[in-house]
């Protein structure tokens, strides 16, 4: 780090990569442990609700949640704003 | 009683088999009897890392057949006595290893009363990697504070929670350690690298050493002298510390703080 840099604000890097990481192994522990049809399921939702409406991939979450004696299967679609947009 | 270490990370190139070696030197350096198992199927170098590539004549692969002993295929390291290595086959056959095979030399190194067998696992999550941590009761997970080392990190505790002897028979589970290697003080100062409590947080897991970025890690492999040896380097002190703490011992991390550097080097840069 010479002078000029003292000048120089940066974007913190390490930050970004300890929240982006966060999320991303927040969603992957998620899904283990589900079954395996789990991705091939939410993949073919994802067409089907294509057909209708034009939403973005990341817009489909499918949750496993398991609770004592049952499991509930958690979909939830973030339609866009506009319909067809 | 023998305890089984894998030594593991899902990415390559973040530092397993110079863990391996390093950690099973400081054991034995304290007198335990260890066996060091290299798991990589087809691409051996924990033979190099060791320094016994010239001795290696039967391996794991030849122990599994039945083309001799495990004594005969076990490399007596020669400047620790009561270190051992067993080199990895440079077969491509995939499926050269098998779970009983396995299972049976980690029975006869047990029956042999070696304190700590450490199987150094490949890379990736397939079956070498299975195999290398399916019988472990302890598991060393090796990170670089980088963010595909770490979500990968993160899928192969996973698998030691679901995929392993221990968890398949509800044993309590594999103890988990996190190891940081490549830990650059300067560069976490920065903000440009993720911190040890940043990692930790992530991975929810307990740390037993933080190995400092170090040219002494590449000379340690040119020569085949496991860095641990190198009685002037920092990562030799780090993985000490972390052989330590495997012991049970207390110890706080160092070397997480950049050595002081004087004022005319901080504002000109070096």
């Amino acid at each position: 780090m010479g002078l000029l840099a003292l000048f120089r604000s940066k974007p913190n890097s390490a930050s970004i990569a300890k929240e982006r990481l966060r999320i991303i192994v927040a969603q992957e522990r998620g899904g283990r442990g589900g079954p395996d049809y789990l991705p091939l399921l939410r993949r073919e939702l994802l067409q089907v609700i294509h057909k209708y409406v034009n939403v973005d991939p990341e817009a489909v979450q499918i949750n496993l949640e398991r609770e004592a004696g049952h499991e509930v299967l958690e979909l939830s679609v973030a339609l866009p704003e506009k319909p067809g947009a | 009683m023998t305890e089984i270490i894998v030594v593991t990370s899902g990415k390559g190139g973040v530092g397993k088999t110079t863990t391996s070696a390093s950690m099973a030197c400081g054991l034995a350096r304290r007198g335990k009897r260890v066996a060091v198992i290299d798991f990589d199927i087809g691409l051996r170098n924990l033979d190099l890392i060791m320094g016994c590539e010239r001795r290696v004549v039967y391996d794991f692969v030849n122990v599994i057949n039945g083309d001799c002993t495990l004594k005969q295929a076990l490399i007596k390291d020669k400047r620790l006595e009561t270190l051992h290595v067993l080199a990895a086959s440079q077969t491509r056959d995939k499926d050269a290893l098998t779970e009983e095979g396995v299972r049976r030399v980690l029975d006869e190194l047990t029956a042999e009363q070696f304190d700590y067998i450490i199987c150094d696992s490949p890379a990736g999550i397939e079956k070498g990697a299975h195999l290398a941590m399916y019988f472990a009761d302890r598991a060393v997970v090796v990170v670089n504070p980088e963010v595909s080392s770490v979500r990968d990190s993160d899928r192969i505790l996973g698998l030691l929670a679901s995929k392993t002897h221990r968890s398949a028979n509800g044993n309590g589970g594999v103890k988990e350690h996190l190891l940081l290697t490549r830990y650059n003080p300067r560069r976490v100062a920065n903000g440009e690298m993720m911190s040890v409590g940043d990692v930790k947080e992530i991975l929810g897991l307990d740390v037993i050493g933080v190995v400092p970025e170090s040219p002494d890690v590449l000379a340690a492999s040119n020569a085949g002298v496991p860095v641990i040896l190198n009685e002037d380097s920092d990562a030799a002190a780090a993985y000490g510390d972390a052989v330590a703490r495997l012991l049970g011992e207390e110890l706080p991390l160092r070397f997480l703080e950049e050595p002081k550097r004087g004022f005319f080097a901080r504002m000109f840069g070096g």
